[in-house]
């Protein structure tokens, strides 16, 4: 076995540099926008009546209730939350087909948060240079401080990550209340601690590393681009030979690329895009802004690293306009992903607007078949549920077709009616009779349909079932 | 594959593994070392886990952990708690008049199902897991109660039991066995009458006067029975031993003599209430 290779290395320590630009602007938009809709949609307030959560964005497990403003779960509707995954995933197959990792360097919370630790870092430790001469600098009270200023702010941020996880999942105001006066449930806690630490750890040290080692979606990506997708590319044709001695001899032989390093300096994952496509970009575009910089101050055109198709390279390489955005975008690939996500979408929406806001299922107890009254009428018993989702409660009357000698009694009750308790599913035993002599309590099994009624609006949903008379 | 050449990539300055896959070699990319650290401390965290908690297999039983859980503790815990919560419930069930329990109440609900599961372990034997009964086993799902329908009657009757010898004030009545008084022609004559009590049809002037002179007594003029001495209505639709002439003829003149042991000397008080409740609630309860 060869010893030139260690089996283990080291994390190479990476400081970006801090740029400017249009992307830049962009990815300080989107950091904004989703960290506040991270941190503040467990406060939003939505009024859904008195016996239900009034908050907007509400995952109740313990009462198996997932909240969305207007949109209220139940357990037997998951498959709209696996319809949503669904269309996540899809998403993020259109997204990379068509612009390659947009997501990873645009909006994973693991690149979101990490930038946000970096700007925190170079807030107290300063820019590039000033971090590597303190990476290098020997333990001081000043290096000392520096690093617990850091770490403290990291700290915060990472206990206001974990703190408002816990908020998607209980009543946002109480929980805040419960957990300061350490009234709160250990699992909120233990939670909030979980989260405090993957962000202070991911944010602060691990970094890049999360996405090369420990994240699949990058080797998935590989699969979902080909040659069209539009991704962040160098444009080696025009830039090279690269070299710095611009007015020097032989300056006229050299491309644009005046080997300045800008693009690496800049880099989160510590790579040189120059080398070409690798498993390590995320595609944050910070290293066009600072390559365009430098084509600005040294008067050349904008774009030698530019958002490029690779099937491009070789018409631009023989002096041919590349092909527009939309050519490379529209493609039967993409065109399929999207049907698929619309269609899903469309899917769901619908569902959302058929959704019955009452509902029965009916079970037959078999155990016996039917009962012999002492008047000698037939029987039969059935266990129903019966589903109010509204916020109040509601009376239903139970009927039945099919058969016009059967009466219908609700166990309990002299009566049809039972009141269902708001957004409540109520186990009620139902009882079916024939009077003596009659064609069901003398007949075999019949097919029977049980219908409730929500008397205070009409609405009505049915079950179909069996009727056992004598002679079954 | 060959393992013949290692070298150092060109482009990333990597040595290969020497491995090559038609032609596709493999980078040997060194792991990163916190991977590793990782690694150690996942083993080391197993290995405190399982000293920690249950584990390691002995011959007969488990090593315990230092902790001592186990998942029985836990559901024993759980019961505990239950228990516990439950406890006013019981009280109210020890204390409550029957006859004035609310039907829908709270109290109702958590002896239904107390005595849902009192049922299933000590009634279902004789009485179906279905409570449909059997020959001679009374069916309890339908409005016919030999000694009284009402949820107090129903507690008192599996409090004490019926004809056993272990309670004294166990329901006892005993038919008498009319084949050593009747003669055969008499017995027919009578279960036809019985027949007519129900089914209607006409009527048998020798059997109505057999019937009144002997069977009234007990059974009531017009069959209906009379729960507190536990004698069946003879004038509906359910039969406990069957309803047809060579059965009803059996049974006028052996006599029937059906046993019940007094639940009150197995079970709890508060057993004895949920279960009667939950009896109650099964569709026949009066």
């Amino acid at each position: 076995m060869s010893t030139s290779t260690p089996l283990y290395a080291d994390r190479e320590p990476i400081f970006p540099r801090r740029v400017k630009g249009v992307f830049r602007t962009l990815k300080w938009w989107i950091m904004g926008i989703t960290l506040s809709i991270y941190y503040l949609t467990p406060w939003i307030r939505w009024d859904r009546g008195p016996n239900l959560p009034d908050q907007a964005v509400l995952l109740d497990l313990a009462n198996r209730r997932f909240y969305f403003f207007w949109i209220e779960i139940w357990p037997h509707e998951f498959y709209f939350v696996a319809g949503l995954l669904i269309m996540a995933g899809i998403g993020l197959f259109l997204f990379t087909s068509a612009l390659g990792r947009v997501w990873c360097g645009y909006t994973c919370p693991q690149t979101v948060w990490t930038d946000l630790f970096i700007l925190t870092e170079r807030w107290v430790e300063g820019d590039r240079n000033a971090r590597v001469r303190l990476w290098n600098a020997d333990w001081s009270f000043r290096k000392l401080r520096l690093r617990m200023t850091k770490w403290t702010i990291w700290l915060l941020i990472a206990v206001a990550t974990g703190g408002a996880w816990v908020f998607y999942f209980a009543d946002a105001p109480t929980l805040a209340r419960d957990l300061v006066t350490l009234q709160a449930h250990p699992v909120a806690y233990s939670s909030v601690g979980i989260l405090t630490a993957t962000t202070f750890i991911f944010g602060g040290f691990m970094r890049e590393q999360v996405c090369i080692y420990m994240c699949p979606w990058p080797r998935i990506q590989a699969a979902m681009m080909d040659p069209e997708t539009i991704t962040v590319g160098y444009r080696e044709w025009r830039g090279e030979p690269r070299g710095k001695h611009r007015k020097a001899e032989g300056a006229d032989q050299l491309g644009d690329c005046i080997d300045c390093n800008a693009c690496v300096a800049v880099c989160p994952m510590g790579i040189d895009i120059r080398d070409g496509q690798q498993l390590e970009c995320i595609t944050c575009a910070l290293c066009i802004d600072a390559c365009d910089d430098v084509m600005d101050k040294i008067g050349k055109d904008r774009g030698l690293i530019d958002y490029l198709a690779l099937s491009d390279e070789t018409a631009e390489r023989s002096g041919a306009a590349p092909r527009a955005v939309w050519q490379h975008v529209l493609r039967p690939r993409t065109v399929l992903y999207s049907v698929a996500w619309g269609l899903m979408g469309v899917a769901l929406i619908y569902g959302l607007f058929i959704r019955p806001e009452i509902d029965m299922t009916v079970a037959a107890v078999r155990n016996p078949t039917f009962v012999t009254l002492s008047d000698g009428s037939i029987r039969n018993t059935y266990d129903v549920r019966l589903r109010n989702k509204h916020g109040e409660e509601r009376p239903f009357r139970v009927a039945l077709t099919g058969a016009p000698d059967l009466r219908v009694q609700v166990e309990g009750t002299p009566y049809d009616t039972v009141n269902v308790p708001a957004d409540n599913t109520m186990l009620q035993r139902v009882h079916v009779v024939a009077p003596r002599g009659s064609v069901s309590a003398l007949g075999d099994r019949i097919e029977v349909r049980l219908w409730v009624e929500d008397i205070s609006n009409g609405e009505r949903a049915h079950a179909d079932t069996t009727f056992n008379g004598q002679g079954g | 594959m060959s393992d013949d050449e290692k070298r150092v990539d060109d482009v990333t300055g990597i040595e290969t593994t020497g491995h090559s896959y038609d032609g596709i070699e493999e980078l040997n990319t060194p792991l990163p070392k916190w991977w590793l650290w990782t690694f150690y401390l996942t083993c080391i965290w197993g290995v405190i886990y399982t000293i920690a908690y249950p584990a390691w297999p002995l011959i007969n039983s488990a090593t315990a952990g230092l902790l001592g859980y186990s998942t029985r503790a836990e559901v024993a815990a759980d019961i505990a708690a239950h228990e516990e919560q439950n406890a006013p419930l019981v009280e109210e069930l020890l204390e409550i008049e029957l006859a004035s329990l609310d039907l829908g109440g709270d109290l109702a609900r958590y002896s239904t199902q107390r005595g849902a599961a009192v049922f299933r372990a000590h009634c279902s034997q004789c009485h179906g897991a279905g409570a449909a009964g059997a020959v001679g086993y009374p069916n309890l799902l339908d409005d016919d109660w030999l000694w009284g329908g009402a949820l107090e009657s129903i507690a008192y009757t599996v409090r004490h039991g019926i004809r056993n010898e272990t309670d004294w004030d166990a329901h006892y009545s005993e038919m008498p066995a009319y084949g050593e008084i009747l003669t055969e022609e008499e017995i027919v004559a009578v279960v036809e009458h019985v027949e007519t009590l129900f089914a209607g049809g006409p009527a048998n002037a020798l059997g109505a006067q057999i019937f009144e002179e002997n069977c009234a007594a007990c059974h009531g003029e017009a069959g209906l029975g009379d729960p507190e001495i536990g004698a069946p209505n003879i004038a509906d639709a359910i039969w406990l031993y069957g309803g047809d002439r060579d059965t009803l003829i059996e049974t006028v003149t052996h006599a029937r003599f059906g046993v019940m042991p007094a639940w009150g000397q197995r079970i709890s008080e508060e057993d004895v209430r949920a279960v009667a409740i939950y009896v109650h609630g099964l569709g026949g309860g009066e």
